[in-house]
């Protein structure tokens, strides 16, 4: 086996994102007009009456909560679909028969997943500073914790693809697990402010652990220790990918 | 000629049982078009697919110039293009954007120049800005051919490439392979229209439930199983041939109006006038005549047929 087809990687990287810049218009202006709603509502609305949070003024709170929600929404949606895509019209048959390995293809498709999602995240970064100001700590941490989060989800979002055999599957997972997850992963509150035993559900909670290291890259404020967060983090990276090289290695419901 | 695949006793047996292909060897050369024939389910979809990397066999090897498909897989998916039987493309991609990407995919440097010259090739270079949805069905394929060019690979497999096209498209392509084949690319195809094989392949293989019967220069299959036959239609009907012509091998058909005779096309004297003369001295009067020879429909006939009676 010779080494990496870079060329490959990035042919498949370069074919996702020119799809993205097709629809940059509803790329785009959907999430911003979805954190803005957001914000009128929780920041303004509901957050005038709630003021701070361990002193932090409520509607500065909800951002990295917001950047969250959005980062996982779109790391899933985009890597999924785009790997669906190709086995809905036909033409993954391109990538089984060309000189791409499972590593080159999940590079391709999760890089690409993974930068449309950091590129949004950044949108409704800029949109935020326009109603809360900036306010970034440790903007270093901020950044490894926004990359590290969108390639396990796009990773995720990959495996999802990989395994939905219609449309409605591939809507399903986003809908009924990832949504909760983030609602219930302490995106508008923080965990203290649960009653203990639901504190101790909410930790079992693997989004809480991500909203958590990224809001204290934000304000030094964190619901479990940073470290935590991010081995929690790194681990999904490693177990999804080791799951993504497991289907290609088998040709589960890629190959007969 | 250097073989540029070995195909060795390579099967392929299905979760359910269904076993595709069982025990195929084939050795290919460098340059040659060979047409694999046979009807629907026979096995020439899974042979392509194997080699391709689509399917994985149950057993056996396969080489494409040199390099084993599973332990070399890179090296060997290098020299390999194939042309799919089902038209799978991206809706809104630009035809020329879906070329570049094929090379791209195949770790070949952008070579615009190169491309230009396979879509002006293909008729499809006035096209090169459309979205591939936009496209007729027979652009389509010859996207997905330009595609599968990209990276200029060695060996060319086109899997029924003509099925579901009308005649002149069926024309355009063949004319198509035909130039392939002056740059010297290998090209496997599989067809069930024999007139396909007949016309375009140097050797034609018959595949049939999973077993090759046999592979032989189309040429050669065509004489050995190629009669030709001479249909006499008379004037008037005749009640039994002749006494004087009994041993020509004459058969009387259509209620006595017609005479067939058998004869060897290749052969130095086919006795056509002299069986002619013979009949006017006869005083049987002839209204027409024709000739036909058995096409590798009737070839192929019979030898699926022989292989059903020999698995009896």
């Amino acid at each position: 086996m010779t080494g990496i087809n870079w060329r490959g990687v990035w042919a498949i990287f370069h074919h996702e994102m020119t799809r993205f810049f097709r629809t940059i218009m509803q790329s785009l202006l959907s999430p911003v007009i979805s954190t803005t709603l957001y914000f009128v509502v929780f920041g303004a609305a509901i957050g005038g009456r709630i003021e701070s949070v361990e002193g932090v003024p409520y509607g500065a709170f909800i951002v990295p909560g917001l950047m969250m929600l959005t980062i996982l929404q779109q790391s899933i949606s985009n890597a999924s679909f785009g790997i669906y895509f190709p086995k809905f019209s036909g033409t993954i048959y391109e990538y089984l028969v060309s000189p791409v390995g499972w590593l080159e293809v999940t590079m391709g498709f999760v890089g690409a997943a993974a930068a449309k999602a950091m590129l949004i995240a950044f949108v409704i970064l800029l949109t935020s500073f326009y109603f809360v100001g900036a306010n970034i700590l440790h903007p270093f941490w901020m950044l490894a914790f926004l990359f590290l989060t969108a390639i396990g989800f796009s990773l995720l979002g990959f495996i999802i693809g990989l395994w939905a055999k219609n449309f409605e599957q591939l809507q399903i997972i986003p809908l009924m697990v990832v949504t909760p997850l983030v609602f219930l992963g302490g995106a508008f509150y923080s965990a203290d402010m649960l009653p203990p035993f639901w504190e101790g559900v909410a930790k079992l909670n693997p989004v809480l652990y991500l909203i958590s290291g990224f809001r204290w890259s934000f304000f030094g404020l964190a619901d479990v220790p940073v470290g935590v967060s991010l081995f929690a983090v790194a681990l999904m990276v490693v177990i999804c990918m080791a799951v993504i090289r497991w289907i290609f290695a088998t040709g589960w419901r890629l190959r007969e | 000629m250097n073989a540029i695949i070995e195909i060795d006793n390579i099967s392929k047996q299905y979760e359910g049982g269904t076993k595709a292909l069982d025990g195929v060897s084939l050795s290919i050369d460098q340059g040659e078009i060979i047409a694999l024939l046979g009807p629907n389910g026979a096995g020439k979809t899974t042979l392509i697919s194997i080699i391709c990397g689509l399917v994985t066999p149950t057993g056996g090897t396969v080489r494409v110039g040199g390099h084993d498909i599973r332990k070399d897989w890179r090296a060997a998916r290098r020299l390999i293009g194939l042309v799919p039987q089902e038209i799978a493309l991206e809706p809104f991609e630009k035809v020329m954007n879906c070329v570049r990407f094929t090379r791209g995919l195949y770790g070949m440097p952008p070579d615009d120049a190169y491309i230009e010259r396979i879509l002006r090739a293909l008729a499809l270079w006035d096209k090169r800005d459309a979205a591939t949805r936009e496209l007729s069905g027979g652009m389509k394929r010859r996207v997905l051919i330009a595609k599968a060019l990209a990276h200029q690979p060695k060996v060319l497999f086109l899997d029924e490439p003509t099925a579901g096209v009308d005649v002149a498209l069926r024309r355009e392509m063949w004319q198509v392979v035909g130039e392939l084949r002056r740059e010297g690319v290998t090209i496997i195809l599989t067809t069930h229209y024999l007139e396909e094989a007949e016309e375009m392949a140097d050797r034609v293989g018959v595949i049939n439930k999973g077993n090759l019967l046999l592979v032989r220069p189309t040429a050669e299959l065509m004489g050995e199983f190629g009669a030709k036959t001479l249909t006499i239609e008379l004037d008037s009907p005749l009640d039994a041939v002749p006494a004087s012509l009994a041993d020509r091998g004459l058969t009387l058909t259509d209620g006595g109006r017609r005479l067939d005779y058998e004869y060897d096309a290749k052969a130095d004297r086919t006795g056509i006038a002299r069986l002619l003369g013979d009949l006017a001295a006869e005083g049987v009067s002839v209204r027409d005549v024709s000739t036909r020879q058995s096409n590798l429909e009737e070839v192929f006939m019979s030898l699926v047929d022989g292989n059903k009676e020999g698995a009896a």
